[in-house]
């Protein structure tokens, strides 16, 4: 018995011991011990981010070095400090506080003590480095632009946030990514893949080495370039011309979909958004709530498309039957809804599908909308029709282009109607006004180039994007590359051509010819209301034009938005015909317009609403 | 004799148990003192190097205690021990402190540590003073010197201070179970540690419940034909209760507050999660650290020289006190059973051993050599993968330093001698 005592004690603990250590070893293990061992650091090499160019091959975005100055408190000796703060061009106060704000981060651990420094203070810093010990210079890589346009196309990146930490496990605190714009859309192929270095920690978290000789180490991958559809000088040439302007700008090469200029007025410069004064740049035009540059107007204004719409409605009425290209309304200076008359500046008399459009005939395209409703039992089957080919044309949805915000705009439908007049208590009549572009309907800039385009093509168009190639390939992306058709027949857009063709011959454009260039157009003057203490007020008509050029063979289709600019043949056509002078020729013969739309500015006209005073609006300037 | 007898009858198995324990013990001593710049594993100003050094010293010193007499032992066994009070004493005055302990005499190159010579003395003394004719076990008069000699040195070691070696000597009671101390004060013995664990861990009112619906199941299930003495029953179930409320006394009150700190860590008393995580950088930074570094390790470990926690010194004292969590890191489950494994077996083959032993003396040397290993092994083990609080004691065979495996390995070897001899005696 006492014998045996002892040996079942040992025999005991053996398999205590055992137990314990299983539970240890094979129970609690786990397998991601690499990343949560405290002596094994990550070390992460960044690859160089893919540069961006524009449809010509012409750099849009690099990425510059930048340079920050860097302290280990516990390791810096005694220096002459003097002769450091001039040689980092800070002053001694300033060196001295963030040298104390270093040490209480840790005294073991590296912090920036001078950020981003210019490549000449880099130069004269460089090789007297080494006598400051404790210092040391650490190179970031920042994004560089070649051009002060289009920062709402390209996007800005930023360092990520928790959301994003949480949801993508490849980013880690500290990592810069891309936040809006192209820069966000194709973040996977311009940020490449990361390299990582394991490097083996004592206690005191300092490096010993490398972990497992670095077997384990993997290389950065470079980030892929692209080259986007952007026309640079067309862009840049745009962004001028809405100096002082309110809209968008939307040009397409109808022929591809490619977004040859994606412009928001007002815009900034994109290198505001790096580099030392960003946090600051930012939040000056965050808060600029009036010109709200940050709202990319190209692509979320959803507003009345006003008369470049009835060119949409002449094709339905087309396709459906409802009149043909000699069918006749007269205008009486207006048209009547019940007892009602509403306006039309055309001048009156009879009009056909042809004058209606090129003098914008109202009471013409009320009529036809009427017409097409007539071919129905019930308003809401008429409704149904008109709805199913205006989609057709891309509007009422977000079209799909490769940016990532955009707005669906509105095509009302009959449900839409049931909620707002009740089930059979509307007709033709009560949503008349969407027959002239105003009413429900709205649409934004993007969404009107597409129509565009798809009046150029005759009956189809290709979804506009921006991208053109990754890594030096064209894209053979289907969504971009094949054709969505409209359902309005190819022959009906001939006479309808022909009448925009009229709008520039002769009709409401006539004053905005250029030489040599035949162009199909539409103009569109809309009327707009804002809220000021709640009451509403109207404003100055929105500017409006729609072209395509050259009408036999369209290379660009634009759409020009500008708030507040009174008829369409003013700002928005005067930058229309001079975006597409500029893209077709290369150069401007109309001095007079170009000169005229440097100089404009609607500043007074945006400024009306803030006053606090009554004001007028749609006065004649000019 | 010849000394080829000696090399016949030596058990074999155990000084193979011997040499794998060594040589694992070295390896992982290398491992844990590495650096980059190491050049040889000669090199003797590396730890290692050292350490290797110190196994030469100690195969010598087999060689010498093979080659003596055997009965040399039993007859000096009362001069080694007075050397070993003296020595004890002579640290009073002479002792080297390290890391707060006055436990070395400076020999120059090399610092001995009496303790452990202590250890191997107050074997042999307690052997010789149980196996004497004149003693008897059952008279309390004799327990009360085995008892002395084993508490003397203890005594002396507490002060240094160093309780961790002091507790060793307890060990030795074993010894005196073995030669017929009555097995109750062992049954007592465990109770109050028992108790008094409890009482920590649940507080006495769970005690009090727990044991109350014990007896509850006895008096149900019990043979009916037995009586149960009422009164003394309930007059023990009444003296625990009162001592269960009396650990809590001394507990807050007599303790200090490091002890409270280990008996804290050691039953996981803290539940608040911010107070576990301060206390795992302070008080709790070693077991931590230590069960943190063995789990790593996982099944197959890390791999020779690949520890990365033992790289980076997140364990203290990995060479010596905490070298088994280097086994744990690079070698991992396999490593830290295997060494389980071979410590069982030799004390299980010792036990073997001793009881094939005709010798009196050499049956309870015998013994006092397992206890001693035992207690090593079991709190330095237990200690380091958390199943016992923070007691700093050496794990035989493996930890680094001198006098330790110089004398773990003359304890053993002493022992194997006294074995070897066995079938002479006869004749």
């Amino acid at each position: 018995m006492r014998k045996l005592l002892l040996s079942s004690i040992i025999l005991l603990v053996g398999l205590t011991f055992i137990g314990r250590l299983s539970y240890l070893q094979i129970f609690s293990f786990s397998p991601n011990q690499i990343l949560e061992d405290p002596a094994i650091k990550a070390v992460y090499d960044y690859p160089e981010r893919g540069y961006i160019y524009d449809r010509n091959g012409k750099l849009l975005v690099a990425n510059q070095p930048a340079y920050d100055v860097m302290v280990i408190p516990r390791e810096v000796k005694p220096l002459d400090t003097l002769e450091f703060c001039k040689l980092l061009g800070i002053d001694k106060e300033k060196f001295i506080s963030q040298l104390k704000k270093a040490r209480i981060y840790s005294p073991r651990l590296p912090s920036v003590l001078v950020p981003q420094l210019s490549k000449e203070d880099y130069g004269r810093l460089q090789e007297k480095m080494r006598r400051f010990e404790g210092f040391y210079i650490q190179k970031r890589s920042l994004r560089y632009y070649d051009t002060n346009s289009g920062a709402n196309v390209l996007g800005y990146i930023s360092e990520v946030n928790e959301w994003d930490l949480e949801r993508n496990p490849s980013y880690a605190a500290g990592e810069l990514k891309g936040t809006t714009g192209i820069e966000k859309e194709y973040e996977s192929i311009l940020r490449g893949r990361k390299g990582v270095k394991y490097i083996q920690k004592d206690r005191f978290n300092r490096d010993i080495g490398p972990y497992k000789d670095g077997a384990l180490d993997t290389l950065p991958e470079q980030g892929k370039q692209i080259t986007v559809t952007l026309d640079k000088t067309l862009q840049e040439y745009g962004e001028k011309l809405m100096v002082g302007k309110h809209g968008g700008v939307v040009a397409i090469e109808p022929a591809s979909g490619e977004i040859l200029a994606l412009i928001s007025g007002p815009t900034y410069d994109p290198a505001l958004l790096v580099g030392r004064e960003r946090s600051k740049n930012y939040s000056k035009l965050h808060y600029d709530t009036i010109a709200k540059p940050t709202f990319d107007r190209s692509i979320l204004a959803s507003q009345s498309p006003g008369s470049p719409f009835k060119t949409l409605n002449a094709l339905v009425a087309l396709q459906e039957g409802a009149v043909t290209p000699e069918t006749t309304i007269k205008c009486y200076n207006g048209f009547y809804v019940g007892r009602r008359k509403r306006g039309c500046h055309c001048g009156g008399g009879n009009r056909d599908l042809n004058s209606g459009i090129y003098l914008s005939c109202n009471a013409y395209f009320a009529g036809a909308f009427r017409k097409i409703y007539d071919l129905f039992p019930t308003s809401a089957e008429g409704m149904d029709v008109w709805e199913k080919h205006m989609k057709s044309f891309g509007l009422g949805s977000y079209l799909g282009y490769d940016l990532p915000t955009g707005r669906p705009g509105r095509i009302p439908n009959k449900e839409y109607y049931n909620r707002i007049y009740g089930s059979k208590r509307w007709s033709s009549s009560t949503i008349i006004s969407n027959s002239i572009g105003q009413g429900e309907v709205e649409v934004t800039p993007i969404q009107l180039a597409n129509m565009t385009a798809a009046i150029a093509n005759r009956g189809h168009y290709f979804t506009p994007h921006v991208i053109k190639k990754i890594g030096g390939e064209d894209i053979s992306i289907p969504k971009f590359t094949e054709a969505k058709h409209t359902s309005i027949d190819k022959k009906y857009f001939e006479p309808v051509i022909e009448g925009m063709a009229n709008v520039y011959h002769k009709g409401t454009a006539r004053w905005l010819q250029i030489k040599d260039i035949e162009i199909a157009g539409k103009t569109g003057t809309v009327e707009n209301f804002t809220r000021i203490n709640g009451v509403r007020t109207q404003l100055t008509d929105n500017s409006v034009f729609v072209a395509f050029a050259p009408v036999d063979n369209p290379q660009i289709a634009i759409a020009v938005y500008i708030e507040n600019g009174y008829y369409g043949s003013r700002y928005a056509g005067h930058i229309a015909t001079l975006m597409i002078e500029k893209y077709l020729k290369g150069e401007i013969t109309r001095a007079d317009l170009e000169k005229r739309m440097l100089e404009k500015t609607l500043e007074d006209e945006y400024a009306k609403p803030y006053s606090g005073e009554p004001f007028k609006i749609n006065e004649r300037v000019w | 004799m010849s000394g080829k007898s000696v090399l016949k009858r030596l058990d074999w198995f155990s000084v193979l148990l011997y040499i794998c324990l060594v040589f694992i013990g070295w390896i992982n001593i290398y491992s844990s003192t590495f650096t980059d710049e190491a050049t040889s594993i000669f090199d003797f100003a590396s730890l290692y190097g050292k350490q290797l050094f110190f196994i030469g010293t100690s195969a010598v010193a087999i060689v010498i205690i093979l080659a003596l007499e055997a009965n040399f032992y039993e007859r000096f066994s009362s001069l080694f021990y007075i050397i070993s009070i003296v020595l004890l004493l002579g640290l009073f005055v002479f002792g080297k402190t390290i890391a707060g302990a006055t436990s070395w005499y400076n020999l120059g190159f090399f610092n001995l540590q009496p303790s452990e010579f202590a250890k191997v003395a107050t074997a042999l003394a307690l052997a010789k003073y149980l196996s004497d004719i004149q003693t008897d076990i059952k008279r309390q008069k004799d327990q009360m010197i085995a008892l002395l000699i084993i508490l003397l040195p203890a005594f002396l070691i507490i002060p240094q201070p160093d309780p961790g070696s002091a507790l060793v000597f307890f060990a030795l009671i074993f010894v005196i179970f073995r030669e017929g101390l009555p097995l109750y004060y062992l049954g007592i013995g465990s109770m109050i540690v028992l108790i008094f664990i409890l009482t920590l861990k649940f507080g006495t009112i769970w005690v009090a419940i727990i044991l109350g619906l014990l007896l509850a199941l006895f008096l149900l299930f019990k043979k009916p034909s037995f009586k149960v003495p009422i009164i003394p029953v309930s007059l023990i179930y009444i003296a625990i209760i009162l001592f269960s409320l009396s650990v809590n006394f001394v507990f807050n009150s007599v303790f200090e507050q490091r002890h409270r700190d280990r008996f804290g860590l050691w039953l996981r008393l803290e539940k608040d999660p911010k107070k576990l995580e301060e206390i795992r950088k302070t008080i709790g930074y070693n077991t931590y650290q230590s069960e943190k570094a063995i789990e790593s390790g996982g099944f197959s470990g890390k791999g020779f020289l690949e520890g990365t926690r033992t790289k980076g010194d997140f364990v203290p004292e990995q060479h010596t006190d905490y070298i088994f969590t280097t086994v744990g890191e690079e070698w991992g489950f396999l490593g830290t059973a295997t060494v389980v494994i071979l410590f069982t077996l030799l004390l299980l083959r010792l036990i073997h051993l001793s009881e094939r032993q005709k010798n009196h003396f050499s049956r309870m040397y015998g013994y006092g050599v397992i206890s001693i290993l035992f207690v090593h092994y079991f709190i330095n083990i237990g200690m380091v993968i958390g199943v016992l609080p923070t007691i700093g004691i050496p794990l035989p065979f493996f930890s680094y330093g001198g006098s330790g495996l110089l004398f773990f390995s003359a304890l053993l070897f002493i022992f194997l001698k006294l074995d070897a001899n066995r079938l002479n005696e006869l004749t």
